[in-house]
């Protein structure tokens, strides 16, 4: 691949504004993903407690269970959402660009 | 049980919390012979070996050879990396660890899950995007070829070895568990069918054993749930109070408790874990056998789905175990269930198996198990053919000239060069203690393949220099480390105290990887160094929109 494309690709506008949305929602979705399990840990590390609180008065399974299921499913479900806007929205102005820069 | 030793329980096959405590790969006592185990692993190898037979017909250039010709899907290959996942050690290990430390164990899978959403928002598109072969093409796009793609390719070669050792040796002592046979015939036998698969039916054959031994895995762990699940009414809750009142810790396991008690053990141990496999090369090398970057994200978000479910389920498992295996004296030597469990800390999982499912479930689940480790070493020894064949043979010494017969040729030599090491050092290490080579494994891998994949991509400033001089940084400093923690210091130079107090070296590795990467690099004013920046925007351009990614082959 020449070069040249690459150039025609990078003066494109249309190519900076995809790069920042695209980064900045892979960022937030790494900080959510992070800040959850962390903030987790946190709470393994100081305040222990906390995860060994029952659901239900009286029973024996406690928050900690359903909260870890809960950062499992959640950031699957976070991959869900960016592989459908990538695969759709982002990937739609990539090919854009590439038929653009390939004319 | 200390946080320290747990990278290995669900790392190694054999490694669960009450063998931890000793040694991280315990030896295991020879069990009676179990021929439904060995006739279902029988049925397992046949499949797979027609499947190889097929895949030879449709192996004939080194891209065919080395990522299947990018002709797999998305769903397929998130199934595959599962498979690379799903080990034997996390259906063991992580079961074991919830039998006896109960939501700990629940905890430790959730740090070995985070991982996979994080590689796949900043690194599987570019990665897809900019790698042809090897994790070294990567690395070395823009930098010197010679120097960094030989670097890359030794870095490779020595978490493929490493991490061979760990599984010959955790096929040989599953195989006296589960199977009632030799420690050394394990090891042949997984030696010389890996070098089938590979050499025969390169990639193509490596990623459908990978599929199919993740589909046995992923349906046994659902009937198994659903069985024992069964006797307690589909009841969660009820399964809890039964397993608080019999498990010596009582309440206890119903929360938070010593495992992770130390936070800069957990966050070294996180560290490792996520940034390690995303330097471990046969699980790059996945995202190359798909043929454009959409399929690339499909894979993960498949991959995801399964792994996350079936950490679940093991968890679950392991829970339900306490109830079922730890009241049974049947399962306790001398039926003494205070006692030592027959075959070992490891086994709740599979007790469980027999005592809801009978003989042939048992089987079913040890053949799986077993099956595991032949899936795993296949891609080890792929990648590692790769990086000998691809890197070194025709890209750094012929420099581009090899005909793709030559390469080829090469490159299955390479795969059976790397079959006899593995059995030769897997025989050699048969009674050592190698608890440290996982952890030495994934710091390397945290340390030195990592930072410069991500900063190759991510960085307009890095240099063949700052490469170079940082990998090194983060080889040595992560080998160091190892050496002063208690696995080698202690446990196999015999000193009294561990100089380094974590068995995980990345959380400090890594920083220093970076560190003099970064020095090294805004330090650099050679020739080479411009040429290395200038690289930079075109890279970018490709690593963002895929123009000139290698593309499918036609089949």
């Amino acid at each position: 691949m020449s070069a040249e494309i690459y150039k025609r690709v990078r003066a494109n506008p249309r190519f900076s504004e995809l790069e920042g949305k695209r980064s900045r929602f892979a960022y937030l979705l790494t900080a959510i993903v992070m800040l959850t399990y962390y903030g987790m840990m946190m709470l393994v590390a100081f305040a222990p407690e906390v995860l060994r609180t029952p659901i239900s008065e009286g029973g024996m399974l406690t928050i900690g269970v359903p909260i870890g299921a809960a950062i499992i499913i959640g950031s699957w479900l976070l991959t869900g959402w960016f592989v459908s806007r990538s695969n759709g929205e982002f990937d739609q102005i990539n090919n854009e660009i590439i038929r653009e820069a390939s004319k | 049980m200390n946080p320290k030793h747990l990278l290995g329980a669900a790392l190694l096959a054999l490694t669960g919390p009450a063998a931890l405590a000793a040694d991280a790969v315990a030896a295991t006592q020879k069990q009676p012979l179990n021929l439904t185990a060995i006739g279902m692993f029988f049925v397992f190898v046949v499949a797979t070996m027609g499947i190889t037979y097929w895949a030879a017909s449709r192996t004939k250039s080194t891209a065919d050879f080395y990522t299947a010709g990018g002709g797999i899907s998305g769903f397929q290959n998130g199934l595959a990396i599962a498979g690379d996942y799903m080990s034997a050690a996390t259906l063991l290990g992580l079961s074991a660890m919830t039998f006896s430390k109960g939501l700990d164990g629940f905890i430790y899978a959730i740090g070995f899950f985070v991982g996979w959403p994080v590689i796949l928002f900043l690194m599987a598109e570019r990665l897809r995007n900019l790698g042809k072969f090897t994790f070294a093409d990567i690395a070395s796009y823009r930098l010197d070829q010679g120097t960094i793609r030989t670097f890359a390719a030794f870095g490779s070669l020595t978490v493929v070895c490493f991490y061979l050792i760990v599984q010959m040796v955790g096929a040989g002592q599953l195989i006296k568990l589960l199977f009632g046979l030799d420690y050394a015939t394990a090891v042949v036998v997984v030696g010389v069918l890996m070098v089938i698969y590979v050499t025969f039916g390169g990639m193509i054959a490596t990623t459908w054993v990978q599929i199919i031994k993740a589909c046995l895995m992923l349906f046994g762990g659902t009937v198994l749930l659903y069985l024992s699940l069964g006797e307690f009414g589909f009841s969660l809750e009820a399964v809890a109070k039964k397993a608080v009142d019999v498990h010596k810790d009582g309440i206890k396991i119903m929360g938070p408790g010593s495992l992770m008690a130390d936070p800069v053990t957990a966050v070294s141990l996180s560290l490792g874990l996520v940034f390690g496999t995303a330097g471990l090369p046969h699980i790059m090398m996945r995202f190359f056998t798909v043929p454009n970057a959409k399929e690339a994200r499909k894979s993960v978000f498949v991959a995801s789905g399964c792994i996350g479910y079936f950490f679940m389920v093991v968890c679950a498992l392991g829970l339900i175990a306490v109830v079922i295996v730890g009241t049974n004296p049947d399962f306790y030597e001398g039926g003494n269930t205070a006692g030592k469990m027959i075959g070992g800390g490891n086994m709740p999982v599979m007790h469980l198996a027999k005592a809801v499912g009978g003989n042939l479930f048992l089987g079913f689940m040890s053949a799986v198990a077993f099956a595991t480790i032949l899936a795993v070493v296949s891609g080890l020894a792929l990648a590692g053919a790769s990086a000998i064949a691809h890197d070194i043979y025709a890209r750094v010494i012929c420099k581009g000239t090899a005909s793709e017969t030559q390469e080829m040729r090469v490159s299955k030599i390479a795969t059976i060069g790397l079959g006899v090491v593995a059995v030769l050092l897997g025989i050699l290490f048969e009674k050592q203690n190698i608890a440290f080579l996982v952890g030495l494994t994934f710091g390397i891998a945290a340390s030195t393949n990592f930072p410069i994949l991500i900063l190759s991509m991510y960085w307009k400033g890095l240099t063949t220099r700052g490469a170079l001089l940082g990998g090194l940084v983060g080889l040595v400093s992560a080998v160091t480390f190892v050496v002063l923690s208690k696995a080698v210091w202690v446990v196999v130079l015999g000193n009294k105290e561990a100089l380094f107090p974590y068995e995980q070296p990345a959380l400090f590795s890594m920083p220093l990887a970076f560190f003099f990467t970064w020095l090294f690099s805004v330090t650099d004013s050679s020739a080479r160094a411009t040429t290395d920046k200038a690289g930079f925007d075109d890279q970018y351009v490709r690593s963002q929109t895929g123009i000139g990614a290698a593309s499918a082959s036609a089949h």
